[in-house]
């Protein structure tokens, strides 16, 4: 027989694909950029348009055709390029706003609904180029559709940057209020970062790192709701035994990313980078890492255990998908955002999921506080002191963290932002109002931490 | 890696009268080369997995998925069309 696949099996993936919602969440070109430097924002912007076209030219076409072929849905293609502070150091602001047009009009070029790398790495200190592109981001992430930025803080190496900790609260505030009009969504195409990852496929926080090779393809791939049923057959199973459930699937899944980073690796002639191992939800009902947890026991995410939970859930999804996977990489930890995840909106509404849960969730597994909307009058120093928890978390356990928050103008606790697609929408969540401002504003850097004495 | 030209077809309903023919007859009309099939009925409900081979086909995968979804949304069937290689990178290492 020229097949040796059971039909059971046959029928286990059958399923997965139509009504798991298993998919390809998005197949991320990187590229880089840094010889597209040129004497004004102008020249440098056009050089990265026609460098963007031409790489990425056959992106959308090549991850359409292999959805076709093999019939698993791939949602997104999505470009990443080199840190754009990298590339125009040395111009002013207003040539990065120039260049950010640039990367929005080579995205809708080339067909893709995002591209990452308006980015600044500046855990240990700032270039003239980080602060001339940090203080474009409002303006770029208002005046474009498809650019998302991203800024590096702290590292577990260098430690907190403060200063830039500071900065990124007035960049928040500033973004949102400048999308005002749409609830702050520029805000939503924002990561503040510690311990940021090269080669992350997933946006906002996509960039093309420095050490990444002229091209690479990274795939992010999706499985909640596979990984929801398969937790679901065994309500009785101890947790040790349900960890194999979960590696199982998560084998399985990751199965599927690693094929097409294959195929569209070879089709587009670029090198294949990574998969990230990510359990990324989405919208959809049943296509969530809330209900993943909830259906461990839990009645609601947030209760006391979510924590552990999440730990046992996150590390088995690694062990399974990093034996499904030549190279593994990205950011590789289970998402919790709460606009884009069904199960996460109701635990809030529901009173049983704050914040300081969050925090303490991320601390585990997840990449940090994503996509969770909080009042519009919520002070930049709050923001920032937001920013700082969040990046110790990621300094002391070694791990990227990151924090995209949405501070919603003329928006209060309880009210709702809608953003739309997959971003979802998200009640506005609270914050702890005692003020941080004191700390926050002593700016500095906190030193890079100890690695012995681990305790 | 080499791509092959392997199909896995799966289908799935209420048992009636002339399934096997319709599919089969779209895959013969494209020189869809049926390699091996199996089908079960399980109180009404059919299930059939067929492997197919169409690389001498002219026909490309994503148009024979069509014209095969289409013919079994007509008989009230679920269908789907997927590379081989799916499965074997699923549930083999």
């Amino acid at each position: 027989m020229p097949f040796h696949i059971s039909k059971d099996e046959i029928m286990e993936t059958v399923r997965m694909v139509q009504s798991e919602n298993l998919d390809i969440r998005t197949i991320t070109m990187g590229i880089n950029i840094q010889d597209c430097r040129h004497r004004d924002g102008n020249a440098t912007g056009k050089s990265i348009y026609d460098k963007i076209v031409k790489y990425a030219g056959n992106l959308v076409k090549t991850g359409d055709e292999i959805e076709k072929e093999y019939g698993i849905p791939i949602i997104n293609k999505r470009i990443s390029v080199t840190p754009v502070a990298n590339v125009a150091d040395g111009l002013n602001r207003d040539d990065m706003i120039t260049i950010g047009k640039y990367m929005d009009e080579a995205a809708r070029e080339v067909g893709v609904n995002f591209i990452g790398g308006f980015s600044a790495l500046v855990h240990k200190g700032f270039t003239h180029g980080d602060k001339d592109l940090i203080a474009a981001i409002p303006y770029v992430l208002s005046n474009t559709e498809r650019v998302c930025s991203s800024v590096n803080v702290a590292t577990t190496k260098a430690g907190i940057n403060m200063d830039a900790v500071y900065l990124m609260g007035n960049t928040i505030k500033q973004t949102a209020e400048l999308t005002a009009d749409n609830d702050g969504i520029g805000c939503a195409k924002l990561v503040v970062f510690c311990n940021a990852a090269e080669d992350n496929p997933f946006m906002a926080g996509a960039f093309h790192g420095i050490g990444e090779p002229e091209s690479t393809i990274n795939i992010g791939v999706s499985g909640p709701g596979v990984v929801l049923n398969a937790v679901r057959k065994y309500p009785e199973m101890d947790l040790g035994e349900l960890a194999n459930v979960i590696k199982k699937t998560a084998f399985k899944v990751t199965r599927t990313g690693e094929l097409v980073g294959r195929v569209a690796s070879k089709r587009l002639g670029v090198p294949f980078g990574i998969v990230d191992l990510s359990l990324a939800p989405t919208p959809a009902i049943g296509d969530s890492v809330a209900d993943i947890l909830q259906s461990m026991g839990l009645e609601r995410v947030g209760a006391h255990g979510s924590t552990a939970a999440l730990a046992m859930l996150n590390d088995a999804v690694k062990k399974g998908g990093a034996m499904a996977s030549s190279y593994v990489g990205g950011l590789s930890g289970a998402f919790i955002p709460v606009s884009e995840d069904a199960g996460m909106i109701d635990a809030v509404l529901a009173g049983a999921l704050n914040i300081d849960k969050l925090e303490a969730m991320t601390c585990v597994c997840s990449v940090g506080l994503d996509m969770i909307a909080i009042p519009g009058d919520t002070s930049s120093e709050i923001i920032s002191a937001i920013i700082a928890d969040e990046a110790a978390i990621g300094m002391i356990n070694r791990k990227t963290t990151a924090v995209r928050l949405i501070p919603a103008p003329g928006k209060k606790v309880g009210d709702w932002v809608e953003f739309g697609g997959l971003l979802g929408r998200a009640p506005v969540m609270k914050v702890n109002q005692f003020s941080p401002a004191g700390f926050i504003n002593r700016r500095g850097r906190i030193p890079a931490p100890i690695h012995s004495l681990n305790n | 890696m080499e791509e092959g030209k392997k199909l896995i077809i799966t289908v799935l309903g209420y048992d009636r009268v002339g399934i096997i023919a319709t599919i089969s007859a779209i895959l013969a009309e494209n020189q869809v080369n049926i390699l091996d099939i199996s089908q079960t009925i399980l109180q009404g409900f059919f299930t059939m997995v067929m492997v197919v081979d169409m690389s001498n086909s002219k026909c490309e995968i994503g148009q024979l998925r069509e014209l095969l979804v289409k013919a079994g949304r007509n008989l009230g069937l679920e269908v789907t069309v997927q590379h081989e290689d799916i499965f074997k990178f699923m549930h083999r290492i």
